[in-house]
């Protein structure tokens, strides 16, 4: 089975990606399913389900949902071959921009949009810097000067990846990542295989479940911010 | 028709390989569109060549696949989008690996959906977007930019406007000037400016001054004779290519000094002046 993990903020077009994608591929790289990951709710299934594709949803609740991922992803392999699924790709929600999906065994993607602006392809953490694909989108609504600009500052934050310009909404660019999906590397078990970065520590009592604010319940994990001070 | 055989430097680049974000040193020699279907899956006889300073205009009724067309020439079609048409780099089909890899700077454009979003002022931007390109002078390039789409807009503006506060006409005239002195990009595909008010003679003079290949998908009458040639579309494929007569350029200088006639009146209008009947041109009724 072919693997691959599509990561990036919320509402950059991951979704329209995918479905364009599928679209183009067609019969061209067998059977198509998703996985669907985030954090509080999704409607991406229905969508997804509506466009034929097989899919499942998980949602991480209180844990972030790149965690939740990396605990989960192969129990959705196992689902995916008990569908007869040939290609499988997991849409993750990108939530805090410091974890990352990408599996050193898969294909991993990262979808950022033009809209964002130009400083923004700094601020995203590893998902960016450690994809083998970075997709950009909504190229259609601002200036080639900014294309140009933002993929010039994508390369820079992640300078081994292939850049993809990608309309979301007619699907140029589907024929471009369908070549790349259907070249996706072959996964049996990912069982022992490994994440390409770290998750951050989340030891914190805030990390499960306590809303009281005050420095009494700051235990574990706690950083101070430093706050220099102008002389008055 | 034969098509030549690749020239020295190469785009893609001759080792086929992808090349490093810079591009310097690729060369295109030519563009070709080769026809592919209608929108009832009819054959579509084209077999389009284009080079260097060309504009080729694209004409046809709304919905009749102009935008298609361009769209086809962006991700250099190989049979694989809803016409089937194929696009050949100097004369040859982009190898796979090529062509969904590295040639995202072979084609700039602009057009009526677009805007800068970005929040800079138009020096800061154009000194950022400078830099990406390694120019020399980054400042001096700025300048010669910002000098260029104001002599493309109707009002003009300082460099320290902020980006999102340009008019249509004014944005239109900056992704213009931009393309032509800062795109590496040596295709340009113009989606319908002619709304923006910017003067479209010296837009497609400066992008071709820049030995750029120049397509525009237009429904304005003037635009579609400025180009050296224009293609006519329906259904989804192209029905002719008409090469612009001497008759059709006469024809051109007349509707120019029509368009400037009108133009006019819109100035004195905006300037608050009243119409006088008795200066009306001649061709007026
Ligand atoms: N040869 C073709 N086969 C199938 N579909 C086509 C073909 N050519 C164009 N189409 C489709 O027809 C629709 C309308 O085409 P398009 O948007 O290019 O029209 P247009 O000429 O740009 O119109 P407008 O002047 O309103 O901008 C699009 O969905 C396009 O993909
Ligand atoms: N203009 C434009 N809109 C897009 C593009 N890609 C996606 N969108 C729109 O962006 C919104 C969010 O897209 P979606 O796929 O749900 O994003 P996701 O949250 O990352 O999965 C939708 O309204 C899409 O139609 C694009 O390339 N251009
Ligand atoms: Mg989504
Ligand atoms: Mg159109
Ligand atoms: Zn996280
Ligand atoms: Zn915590």
């Amino acid at each position: 089975m072919r693997v691959i993990t599509v990561a990036g903020p919320p509402s950059v077009g991951k979704t329209s990606v995918v479905l364009k994608t599928a679209q183009a591929l067609g019969e061209r790289a067998g059977r198509i399913g998703v996985v669907k990951f985030d954090a509080l709710a999704t409607s991406d299934d229905a969508v997804y389900a509506r466009a034929g594709l097989p899919v499942v949803a998980g949602l991480s609740g209180g844990l972030c949902p790149d965690h939740f991922f990396v605990s989960n992803i192969d129990d959705c392999l196992d689902w995916a071959r008990r569908q007869g699924i040939d290609l499988l790709i997991a849409e993750s929600a990108g939530l805090c921009n410091r974890c990352s999906p990408h599996l050193q065994a898969a294909l991993g993607v990262c979808v950022v949009d033009t809209l964002s602006g130009v400083h923004t392809p700094r601020k995203i953490g590893p998902m960016l810097k450690l994809a083998d694909l970075v997709v950009i989108t909504k190229g259609d609504i601002v200036s080639q000067a900014e294309r140009e600009v933002f993929a010039f500052n994508v390369q820079a934050a992640s300078p081994q990846a292939r850049l993809l310009a990608f309309n979301g909404i007619t699907g140029q660019g589907a024929v471009e990542l369908g070549h790349h999906f259907a070249r996706a590397p072959e996964v049996e078990r990912l069982e022992g295989s490994r994440l390409r970065f770290s998750m951050p520590a989340a030891v914190c009592p805030y990390c499960i479940g306590e809303t009281s604010i005050g420095r009494e319940h700051q235990r574990g994990n706690v950083r101070k911010m430093p706050f220099p001070e102008a002389a008055p | 028709m034969t098509e030549s055989p690749h020239p020295a430097a190469l785009w893609p680049a001759p080792s086929g390989q992808s090349r490093p974000d810079g591009d310097e040193g690729a060369v295109l020699a030519s563009l070709t569109l080769l026809g592919g279907h209608d929108k009832d899956g009819r054959p579509e006889r084209l077999h389009l060549r284009l080079h260097p300073g060309d504009i080729l205009c694209i004409v046809g009724p709304t919905g009749s696949g102009k935008s298609r067309l361009l769209a086809d020439l962006e991700c250099l079609a190989q049979a694989d989008t809803p016409s089937g048409r194929r696009v050949l780099v100097n004369g040859a089909a982009p190898d796979a690996d090529w062509r969904f890899g590295a040639h995202r700077h072979l084609i700039a454009q602009v057009s009526q959906n677009m805007n800068f979003v970005v929040d800079l002022t138009v020096e800061a931007f154009l000194a950022l977007h400078a830099a990406c390109r390694r120019v020399a002078a980054p400042e001096r390039v700025a300048a010669e930019v910002l000098a260029c789409a104001n002599a493309l807009a109707g009002e003009p503006f300082r460099a320290d406007t902020a980006l999102t506060q340009l008019s249509g006409g004014q944005s239109r005239a900056l992704m213009i000037a931009d393309t032509a002195l800062l795109s590496a990009s040596p295709v340009v595909l113009i989606d319908e400016i002619e709304n923006a008010g910017i003067d479209r003679g010296k837009a497609l003079a400066l992008l071709t001054a820049h030995d750029k290949i120049v397509l525009v998908s237009t429904h304005d009458p003037i635009l579609a004779l400025m180009g050296g040639r224009r293609l006519v579309v329906g259904n989804g494929a192209v029905r002719a290519v008409i090469e612009t007569s001497a008759a059709e350029r006469a024809f051109l200088a007349r509707l120019q000094r029509l368009d400037a006639e009108l133009m006019d009146i819109r100035r004195r209008l905006r300037a608050g002046e009243a119409i006088d009947g008795g200066k009306a041109p001649a061709w007026m009724p």
